[in-house]
């Protein structure tokens, strides 16, 4: 077994502990295990720029900046905030336990591009969160924002694999294919059902605890 | 037939306008370095598939290097608080009807284009939708706001630089990732995983498969990368050959142990570092501070559930 393959990872928590620049860490880290797996240089150059070539659809989603940044040039997230501080009972849990089980359910109806951290966490959520909360310092307004974008992040991860044509349960169901067991995507999916109600159960109960500690 | 290519000319057009707003923005003192850095990242998307993999490795090199030897400028001022606030009012709930057209557009395309194969690639209706639907918000919103579009361009410059080179961390992860899975690093770190389960322990092994998935997840960033690895040297030989564990819990829930710590890593860079940089958070592992505590409590349910339910 060829223990130094394992070297990229070594360099990968190295560089993130010692805040080197990512970018060049990951690209240390491919050269670092690439070569200890006795890839040819030119082939590993070639090997990582065909890995970035074929992922770019991870990049092109900020096409979507130009129009939320016009949004915010004209007052999107004033107005969220104004929205949100003119509604009486809009406390912060309720606002982001109510966003949790929206992003839950578009999730599990297989919808997960259309809400995001870029689509509707920075223009809408955070602005709205921070409304509700009204921090009274930066460190305070970090907190609520950061609470916003995991909020995001726990409904669209507990949610998308209750939809049976989501990239997760296909690479199961081709996974389990190759080992001689065939399961429909429904018989997967089903089991993303428990998960979901301990997913929201957990970050809802940690929702309102974050309120009440804040009072 | 529309597809990736259209998403990527769209995407590659926005990146050029930004590289070109900073070539003439004489203000800054780094213009330059941001210039070139979203220049390449432009060409990458307009002509990536035209340069080669050889090509596209010299261009990664060379944008990591502009990144590393240059600093990238911050990002440009907006509009000032109060004139947002006097057009806030002035627009009213008409900003929140804009803002509704990507999604809606997200929605019905994904919904519609399923029906019409031939115009639209099936695999990529989300992507196209989403790309047809900054177009038409960006298209109504100058028309509504009565904008320049060169204003909105440079809105998006804004928010651009604003990200620097987190924008594209996520991609160098995920291609790393698939570089590191040329590497046999799976193989190993499978091996070593079932090396240090106890013999006739169903309960260890069920536990090292769902810390497995979690731990691996976090090193690769992705639970897509670790399950194919922690399937086939726990799930499938000991859980499911030999202890004979219902398949589809011990894949479906294993898979969900993965994303407990997709939470935990800021590896996964674009859910977990993107959004400090798009919330302007000082600390850059704010969001992944806030999921532990969540992440933790449900990984320890996955573990559970795998034990109870794959084995009635």
């Amino acid at each position: 077994m060829n223990l130094w393959v394992l070297s990229g990872i070594a360099l990968m928590v190295a560089g993130f502990a010692l805040k080197v620049n990512p970018l060049l860490v990951v690209l240390l880290a491919a050269a670092s295990s690439g070569l200890a797996a006795g890839l040819d240089p030119l082939a590993l150059i070639a090997a990582f720029g065909k890995a970035f070539n074929d992922t770019r659809y991870v990049t092109a989603i900020w096409l979507v900046l130009p129009v939320m940044g016009l949004l915010e040039r004209h007052g999107l997230q004033q107005r969220a905030r104004a929205l949100i501080a003119g509604m009486k009972g809009a406390t912060l849990p309720r606002l982001l336990i109510g966003y949790l089980l929206l992003r839950q359910i578009i999730s599990a109806l297989g919808l997960t591009t259309i809400a995001g951290q870029a689509q509707t966490v920075r223009p809408l959520l955070a602005p709205m969160a921070l409304a509700a909360a009204d921090p009274q310092d930066d460190a305070e307004a970090d907190r609520v924002k950061a609470m916003a974008a995991a909020t995001d992040n726990v409904g669209l991860f507990f949610g998308e694999d209750i939809f049976i044509a989501i990239g997760s349960i296909l690479l199961m169901k081709g996974f389990l294919e190759q080992q001689g067991i065939v399961l429909t995507p429904f018989e997967l999916s089903v089991w993303a059902i428990p998960t979901a109600f301990a997913a929201f159960v957990i970050h809802a109960l940690r929702l309102w605890r974050f309120g009440m500690g804040r009072r | 037939m529309i597809a990736l290519p259209f998403v990527y000319t769209v995407a590659g057009l926005v990146f050029a306008a930004s590289a070109l707003l900073a070539a003439f923005d004489q203000a800054k003192p780094q213009h330059w370095v941001n210039a070139a850095f979203w220049a390449l990242l432009s060409l990458s998307m307009l002509a990536g598939d035209r340069l080669g993999d050889l090509g596209n490795g010299v261009l990664v090199i060379v944008l990591v290097g502009v990144v590393a030897l240059g600093k990238l400028g911050s990002p440009s001022a907006s509009a000032p608080e109060a004139e947002r606030q006097a057009r806030a009012d002035q627009h009213g709930n008409r900003l929140f009807a804009l803002a509704l057209v990507i999604p809606a557009t997200a929605l019905i395309g994904t919904l519609l284009f399923r029906a019409v194969p031939w115009l639209v690639d099936p695999k990529q209706v989300t992507l196209v939708s989403l790309a047809l639907g900054a177009l038409l918000a960006f298209g109504i919103g100058l028309a509504v706001l009565r904008e320049r579009p060169l204003a909105g361009l440079q809105e998006g410059r804004r928010l651009l630089d604003a990200l620097g080179w987190a924008a594209i961390l996520p991609q160098m992860l995920a291609s790393l990732g698939l570089v590191f899975a040329l590497t046999g690093i799976g193989k190993v770190v499978g091996a070593l995983a079932s090396q240090i389960i106890p013999e006739g322990s169903r309960f260890a092994a069920v536990l090292v498969y769902g810390l497995g998935m979690a731990f691996f997840t976090m090193i690769m960033g992705n639970a897509f990368a670790a399950f194919p690895v922690m399937a086939a040297a726990i799930g499938f030989p000991l859980l499911i050959q030999h202890y004979h564990g219902d398949p589809a819990v011990i894949a479906a829930v294993g898979m969900l142990a993965g994303f407990c710590g997709t939470l935990m890593t800021p590896m996964a860079a674009n859910f977990n570092i993107v959004p400090a940089a798009l919330l302007e958070l000082k600390d850059r592992n704010a969001v992944v501070k806030m999921q532990v505590p969540t992440a933790l409590p449900l990984l320890a349910f996955n573990i559970a559930l795998i034990y109870w339910a794959a084995f009635r």
